[in-house]
């Protein structure tokens, strides 16, 4: 059913990554992806998955939520694969009619898989550790400097606030106008394409109705409080860097230095 | 002997089984509804009440045990399961929100028309189903959208009467009307049940409409029926009901008072009207400046 789609994969936790200031773990994430580009040999990208790996075991996340953030992009990491093998050219080890598998393009193709599962594997980790709500903020604040050249940055990020705190409440709408239609012997179960799809009118007109209704009753309550942007509003909630920022900053920029020094050690 | 319309063996749902956020909604109900019962459904919220009456129709699924409809098994064949909707009508709270049509007319014969019946059909029962609500010819042709929230709640009661279910189920009908609209709707839905004789039931958190219009009351309480009798006998046990977190009507609450203070009135008055009755009777002198019913 509806509810069993998870949008928003927040795993609440109070471990060192979840503690760590949104900004801080956006811009190290960022750095993980480049390292995962800069390491140009095995053992380099082999340190990149143990820093995966100690980096989910610190975070207490469950290492088989790795399995479930990859699920969507096993097609790509295939497609991927499948393609570095059969166009890198080199040592032949196998061949078949126009089909030519080299040394070097296996080699390359499970390089690159390993490159993507990673990096899917660690930008999945900022989403695990971190609260949609707090990672809006720490864009916003990450942003900022583009206010200078008139980007709406907290007008962004509010619209992004809000849409993330109304995705529940409108997958529940859906579910009881699902649920009131059917019990008029509304069809949505069979029939062809054609049929499905005429299938919906009747659950997404009232979500529309529904939907401009809340965001109209939203706008009414937001200025009854005096919204009016983000012109001189402090907040709640201050973001501050701790030592712990720091002493993760280092770690990270510890870990781009072996990075580098194995690809330049190892040849 | 006449077989109840809805029977319940050993009725639970689970929500989200096997997950952290496991929660039985409704443990081992047993149930038998008699054919043209007014059944008066109460309980605090998350009682499990909202989850009990959608699985009549099946719109859930029990996590085990069987739920039978005129004797037979609804889940027996999963695929008939659209038949035992058109059978059992549900009214959701707050079904203005289902509105979807271009016009009143079309939106009431949206079930009817999901049942496949002949046009001719369709519309006898759309207009029929209008004139039980108290919609005006005018209004059949106007949009949904363009109506007030009284009569948009009374064009969706409308749609689920024009499937002419043999049970008609609404949860909390009157929820966020003023006391004239909710007093149209209820006498209403009162008048039906006379003419049709079908089984009705009515989940409220109102005890006065309760026991104004109903014959019966099930009472739930933490997933489990926790009363199931005539209205008297579940009024009278005035300490358990209040226990549940719940009250009886106000009315009973008043003359409980005025018996404490020594007044010679009778228990177990329930509704307005009897109240006045059996004051008029006791105190016929008081009757110039007496009360208005």
């Amino acid at each position: 059913m509806l509810k069993d789609i998870t949008i928003g994969q927040y795993f609440p936790g109070r471990s060192p990554v979840h503690n760590l200031d949104p900004r801080v773990k956006i811009i190290l994430t960022l750095v993980y992806i480049v390292l995962l580009f800069v390491a140009g040999n095995p053992a380099a990208l082999a340190f990149g998955v143990v820093m995966l790996l100690v980096f989910y075991l610190v975070s207490r996340i469950p290492l088989k939520m790795i399995l479930r953030s990859l699920r969507p992009v096993v097609p790509i990491i295939l497609f991927t694969a499948v393609l570095n093998m059969l166009f890198v050219d080199g040592r032949t080890l196998w061949q078949w009619w126009i089909i030519r598998i080299t040394a070097e393009g296996l080699q390359t193709a499970v390089f690159m898989a390993v490159r993507i599962i990673c990096l899917i594997a660690g930008t999945s980790l900022l989403t695990y550790t971190t609260s949609p709500i707090v990672l809006t903020d720490g864009i916003e604040r990450l942003l900022s400097p583009l206010k200078r050249f008139r980007m709406p940055v907290h007008e962004l990020a509010m619209m992004m606030t809000i849409a993330l705190r109304f995705i529940p409440t409108l997958v529940e709408e859906t579910d009881k106008i699902m649920s009131a239609q059917k019990a008029r012997g509304a069809d949505m179960e069979s029939g062809g394409l054609v049929q499905r799809a005429k299938a919906l009118v009747p659950i997404l007109i009232p979500l529309f109705v529904s939907a401009f209704r809340r965001a109209d009753e939203l706008a009414m309550a937001m200025e009854c409080r005096c919204y009016r942007g983000g012109e001189g509003r402090t907040r709640m909630k201050q973001l501050k860097i701790a030592s712990r920022d720091i002493a993760a900053s280092v770690v990270m920029a510890a870990c781009l230095g072996s990075v580098i020094a194995l690809n330049l050690v190892i040849r | 002997m006449e077989t109840a319309v809805i029977k319940t063996e050993q009725l639970t749902h689970t929500y989200s089984q096997g997950t952290p956020f496991e929660k039985t909604a409704v443990a081992d109900v047993n149930l038998e509804i008699a054919r043209g019962e007014f059944l008066g459904v109460i309980g605090a919220t998350g009682s499990g009440k909202s989850t009990l009456i959608q699985h009549f129709n099946g719109l859930l699924q029990p996590t085990s045990g069987k739920i039978y409809v005129d004797g037979q098994d609804i889940w027996a064949d999963p695929k008939a399961i659209r038949q035992f909707r058109f059978k059992v009508g549900l009214v959701f709270q707050y079904p203005e929100y289902q509105l979807f049509e271009e016009t009143v007319y079309k939106d009431i014969a949206f079930g009817p028309g999901n049942m496949g019946l002949p046009p001719e059909e369709i519309h006898k029962r759309v207009t029929e189903a209008a004139r039980f609500v108290g919609l005006t010819v005018e209004q059949l042709d106007k949009s949904p959208f363009e109506l007030s929230g009284g009569q948009k709640r009374r064009v969706a009661i409308a749609g689920v009467l024009a499937m002419e279910p043999e049970v008609l189920i609404l949860d909390e009908p009157t929820a966020g009307l003023d006391p004239r609209g909710r007093d149209r709707i209820l006498g209403q839905i009162k008048e039906y049940h006379q003419q049709r004789k079908n089984t009705i039931l009515l989940v409220s958190h109102s005890m006065e409409d309760i026991a104004n219009y109903t014959t019966k009351v099930l009472v739930m309480a933490k997933s489990r029926v926790a009363i199931y009798d005539e209205v008297e006998a579940v009024f009278a046990r005035k300490e358990e009901i209040e226990g549940l977190g719940l009250s009886v009507p106000q009315v009973s609450r008043i003359f409980t008072g005025l018996r404490r203070e020594g007044l010679d009135v009778p228990e177990n008055v329930y509704t307005m009207g009897y109240a006045v009755r059996k004051l008029l009777e006791r105190y016929p002198q008081g009757k110039e400046a007496g009360p208005h019913a």
